[in-house]
């Protein structure tokens, strides 16, 4: 196994493209855990950490540009960021153990493509787009559209991340994410639930998009969701609609996390309570 | 933190060093790094051993290929089933217990079958990790794939697959004819059960499941082994026996025990899992072949895999009371499940189930099933939480029924000194009703709750034991004390033998250094367990350390040349024994060490005992519980503990045993089950997904030490260990039906069942 890190773009598309069994790898986190247990033996490792752009924040168009290898723990210190999104930060810094937060990143977490990716949701929610770098070019993509399945990205061979987008926001706009899990940490999302809205002065829903997490194969947009919340005054009438919406939307499976049943249960809970946060926060801005 | 000393039980004398919350000897080499634990020694030209294990839950074993791996470069050592001596079915005497080793060698190397995933069938020993991974991948094992069964339930249907075709269920007259995986029925009783159901007002039966679960020590299964050419063995592992680890070793590779050397490293928790053996004879054996020392260690999943857990179970309880509150008969039904190999701790849980109960009459049945899982191992009090469990929430369930407080409930009923237990013996003094009256009176019982909250409580108990130990208690020429024991620390054991050491001799604790003697440097001592270490081995320390004063009084005459007789020890000295004897100044340990050259050579104590009159241990616990009604989850809001210590040695690691008892329970409660898919092969094999309890889902764990002195022991020791894990299950279940209006008797009561049953409430009508 050889271990690569390029210093150009131009390199690591080269050097991903160059060798069949290559992965590229950003805070390891998930890389080494399933090297270790023999999940993949790749014949090369790309590091993405010393590429131009991988490891920085940048406004840009009045929102921000993400290094796909920026770490959890990065986002989080960030002085603006959190402010404007603090959904997405929350959602990455709900990854791991502090430890794990000093190298995890939103590329990994994103390209990993388990169905119960925190960070997933939460930037589905925001409406983030990708960059995408490759032989052939190069390319935006909705985050939704990049996982096609648990393990699965659309990504196309000696393809990766470079960045991730997270767009300008207009005034009283908030996002919140929650997970659920039997502990209080160092577990995996049984469901996740990112919203994303924007009230106007009369404090009716202008926007809202929300995203659910480990209730299907990937995470997933819903949009019925966020239409139940646009036009309300986020009442009583069109929580049920949320909830409904959300519930509907659920397509999980059993497994050793939860069960089928359990899910859809708690994704309706899950959508409400995170609607709630976002709406607070939204509502606090002046 | 409330140390309650109760009238008329303070010790006699006044106590300077047993009592005290000194420094922990082993905390600064463990936090800075330097503790050595099992997977830390190294050797020259030492080789990795791997297991290659049984990818199915139950095969026949036709065959095993190691000639393309044997002949691998870098491979100096292969062992199967075929190395090892077949043994006899029976139980025979190993230490103190009975084992049977046709299980314990088929355990260790699967013969005929696997009989779990992860079952043991070839280890090897290789220059490197990645040459021996690669061995493994070239052994060819020839399986016949055999349907296989993990619930015990299931395991005992006639159409059940046999896990074993000979096993004919013993404890059963007339025996049965044919096979099943039922290795064992026994009963207890006492009493007429039918004229005590007839005498009650109320009776409540309910079904109880709980799963098996995990020890969860932090450190995996390791060990170095070294053998010569001449067959002289070194041992070095992680373990809370090492006697024991020689006796079976020496067993199952055909040894004399005087050629095994079995040193004890640090241990990075244990709870009962460490008292068997799993990589030991086989690192044995391949060091054995290939003349180079073996270095094995556990991954987690092998962990998960193929050690411990303690049983899952199903139960069925029956209680019956008058209106008055008082318990009139009863009755229950235990099958424990064995994992693959008989011996459940079925036997002590049908023995402690009302055993914190006056109950005239009662019966007891239990069953000791095998299925395609691992085999249990000791988890602290093993059997009791179980049973005990089921029988503490119909307890809870009768009080409600009556209208009386729990506590109040369980005083009525409980054991005091005289009451005889359902498995023979009357109890001496006991602590349940001092730990009941504590509880009753702690600020927590009677503080106001929050919305979606509930208060649960329960108790424990558990036997404890005494048995064999030795301790050697050196005095150094100046005047400071060695003293080395043969029970592993698992809990702060070392730091209590200093503590009664000083409190003997007089002298202060910083100057005694307590260690663990390996197997040939002290004499036969039984396993760290049974919540023995500081009451028997303590009893052997004390007798030491009265070995050596005696020795030291001896000096001080011969010096003063007056007779032994006229010389007594007090606080250190040796004096003269009154006006009549003479008049010299008194001598200090460190006069008279400073001088054993001159009087007689080095000075050293010895005690080699079996203790007898372990006491008993009594613990109730008050927990405090807020339930989401819309996810199940639940959150330990206030837990306290309150236990009889009999004498805190050291109060700071008795509280530790307590906290950490709790902890266990909370995950024991709540999350922690082996998640098994169709195939046989278990889902959660890691800490990830096997659910114990982070720091962030526990409050401060707050305690309650109550002392109702052990007459058996000379500063009135019980044990502590393991009865803090007996009432935690119970006690949550309690909190949590109080909090939601409705019952589980499932564990663990994780969201989806705790929503599921408020879901199922509500809809009846709740």
């Amino acid at each position: 196994m050889r271990y690569e890190a390029p210093e150009t773009i131009d390199a690591a598309v080269a050097l991903l493209g160059s060798v069949g069994r290559a992965r590229p790898l950003a805070g390891g986190t998930d890389l080494l855990v399933q090297l270790r247990a023999g999940i993949v033996e790749p014949d090369l490792i790309v590091d993405l950490k010393k590429l131009p752009g991988l490891r920085t924040i940048a406004k840009e168009k009045g929102g921000f540009r993400i290094g796909a290898a920026v770490t959890g723990a990065e986002l989080r210190e960030h002085p603006d960021l959190r402010k404007v999104w603090p959904g997405v930060v929350e959602a990455a810094n709900l990854i791991g153990s502090t430890q794990i937060q000093g190298r995890a990143s939103l590329g990994g977490n994103l390209c990993n493509a388990s169905p119960a990716a925190d960070s997933v949701p939460a930037l589905i929610a925001a409406g983030a787009t990708v960059t995408i770098i490759g032989p052939g070019g190069q390319r935006e993509l909705a985050v939704e559209a990049v996982a096609s399945g648990p393990g699965k990205t659309i990504l196309a061979k000696g393809e990766f991340v470079t960045s991730i987008f997270l767009p300008a926001r207009p005034p009283r706009s908030a996002d919140a994410y929650l997970r659920f899990i039997p502990r209080t940490e160092m577990d995996i999302a049984v469901v996740g639930c990112g919203v994303s809205l924007t009230l106007d002065q009369s404090g009716t829903c202008t926007a809202a998009r929300v995203a659910l997490g480990a209730v299907a194969e990937r995470a997933l947009l819903v949009a019925e969701a966020g239409a139940a919340l646009i036009g309300s005054k986020l009442d009583a009438a069109a929580f049920e609609k949320l909830i409904a919406a959300a519930r509907k939307a659920c397509r999980p499976i059993d497994d050793k996390r939860g069960t089928k049943v359990f899910r859809i249960d708690i994704a309706g809970v899950l959508a409400q309570r995170t609607a709630t946060i976002a709406a607070e926060r939204a509502r606090g801005q002046k | 933190m409330n140390d309650i000393p109760l009238a008329g039980t303070a010790p006699k004398a006044e106590l300077k060093w047993v009592g005290t919350r000194g420094p922990r000897p082993d905390g600064l080499d463990k936090v800075t790094g330097r503790a050595r634990y099992g997977a830390d020694f190294r050797l020259p030209g030492m080789l990795v051993g791997r297991v290659l294990r049984s990818p199915h839950a139950h095969a026949r074993i036709r065959g095993i290929d190691i000639s393309k791996a044997a002949a691998l470069p870098g491979v100096k050592a292969i062992v199967t089933r075929d190395d090892f001596r077949d043994m006899p079915s029976e139980f025979v005497p190993a230490g103190e217990m009975m084992v049977n080793y046709r299980d314990i060698v088929r355990n260790v190397m699967a013969r005929e079958k696997a009989l779990y995933e992860g079952h043991p069938v070839a280890a090897v020993a290789a220059t490197s990790a990645s040459i021996a991974r690669e061995a493994l991948s070239l052994i060819k094992v020839d399986y016949e794939v055999l349907p296989h069964v993990i619930d015990a339930a299931e395991a005992m249907r006639a159409d059940a697959p046999l896990l074993d075709e000979t096993m004919i269920t013993a404890g059963v007259d007339p025996a049965p004819t044919k096979p099943s995986n039922v290795a064992k029925r026994m009963e207890f009783s006492t009493g007429d059960l039918k004229a005590g159901f007839a005498q009650a007002d109320f009776v409540i039966e309910r079904s109880f499941a709980t799963k098996p679960v995990h020890q969860g020590y932090l450190e995996p299964h390791a060990c170095l082994a070294s053998v010569n050419e001449a067959g002289q063995a070194e041992l070095w592992c992680t373990t809370q026996g090492h006697f024991v680890v020689r006796t079976h070793c020496a067993k199952l590779l055909d040894m004399e025990m005087s050629q095994i050397r079995v040193i004890a490293t640090e241990i990075g928790g244990g709870f009962g899992g460490k008292t068997v053996v799993y990589l030991e004879p086989l690192a044995l054996a391949l060091s054995s072949k290939s003349k180079r020392p073996v270095k094995m260690v556990m991954t987690r999943e092998e962990v998960f895999l193929s050690t411990g857990p303690t049983s899952g179970a199903h139960m069925k309880v029956k209680i019956g009371v008058r209106k008055d509150g008082k318990i009139t008969a009863a009755e229950a039904e235990l099958i424990y499940e064995a994992g693959a190999f008989q011996g459940s701790p079925v036997g002590p849980g049908c023995m402690c189930a009302f055993a914190p109960y006056e109950i005239e009459n009662a019966r007891v049945i239990g069953y000791d099933v095998i299925s395609n899982r691992p085999k249990v191992a000791a988890y602290r009090a093993p059997g009791a939480p179980i049973s005990e469990y089921a029988v503490e929430c119909v307890i809870d369930e009768l009080a409600q029924k009556l209208g009386l407080d729990p506590v109040e409930f369980r005083l009525k009923n409980g054991a005091k000194a005289g009451t005889r237990a359902l498995y023979g013996p009357k109890f001496g003094p006991i602590g349940l009703v001092a730990t009941l009256e504590a509880a009753k009176n702690h600020p927590h019982y009677s503080a106001p709750l929050g919305p979606n909250q509930g208060r649960g409580v329960a108790s424990g108990f558990w036997f404890n034991i005494g048995g064999e130990s030795c301790a050697s208690l050196h005095i150094n020429e100046d005047g400071s004390v060695t003293l080395m024991i043969g029970t592993p620390d698992i809990g702060g054991s070392r730091a209590s033998m200093a503590l009664m050491a000083a409190e003997t001799l007089g002298i202060d604790v910083a100057h005694v250094r307590t260690l663990i003697a390996d197997t040939d440097s002290i004499g036969y001592t039984f396993l760290t367990g049974g919540s023995r270490a500081t009451f028997a081995t303590g009893m052997a320390t004390v007798d030491a350390a009265k070995a050596a004063i005696r020795q030291l009084c001896a000096r001080a005459a011969k010096i003063w040349e007056i007779s032994e007789d006229a010389v007594v020890w007090e606080d250190g000295h040796a004096k003269p024994a009154g006006q009549n004897a003479a008049t010299f100044p008194p001598m200090s340990l460190a006069e008279l060490a400073g001088k054993a050259g001159k009087t007689g050579g080095p000075i050293s104590g010895h005690a080699e005992i079996n203790a007898q009159g372990a006491g008993p241990s009594f613990g109730t616990h008050i927990v405090d519980v807020e339930v989401d009604k819309e996810t199940g989850r639940v959150d330990i809001k206030r837990y306290t503990v309150i236990q009889d210590a009999g004498k805190a040695v050291h109060p700071g690691y008795v509280e530790g045993q307590f906290q950490g008892g709790a902890a266990q329970g909370v995950g024991w409660a709540l999350n922690e089950e082996y998640v098994y898919g169709a195939d046989g092969k278990l889902q959660n094999a890691g800490f990830l997904d096997y659910r114990m309890p982070v720091t962030s889902d526990l409050p401060m764990i707050d305690t309650v030490i109550v002392e109702i002195p052990n007459p058996a022991h000379p500063f009135g020791v019980r044990g502590v260990g393991e009865t803090p894990i007996v009432p935690p299950m119970a006690a949550i279940a309690n909190a949590i039906s109080r909090a939601i209006g409705t019952r589980l008797c499932e564990l663990p009561m994780s969201p989806p069942k705790v929503l599921k049953a408020m879901q199922a409430h509500k809809a009846n009508g709740g």
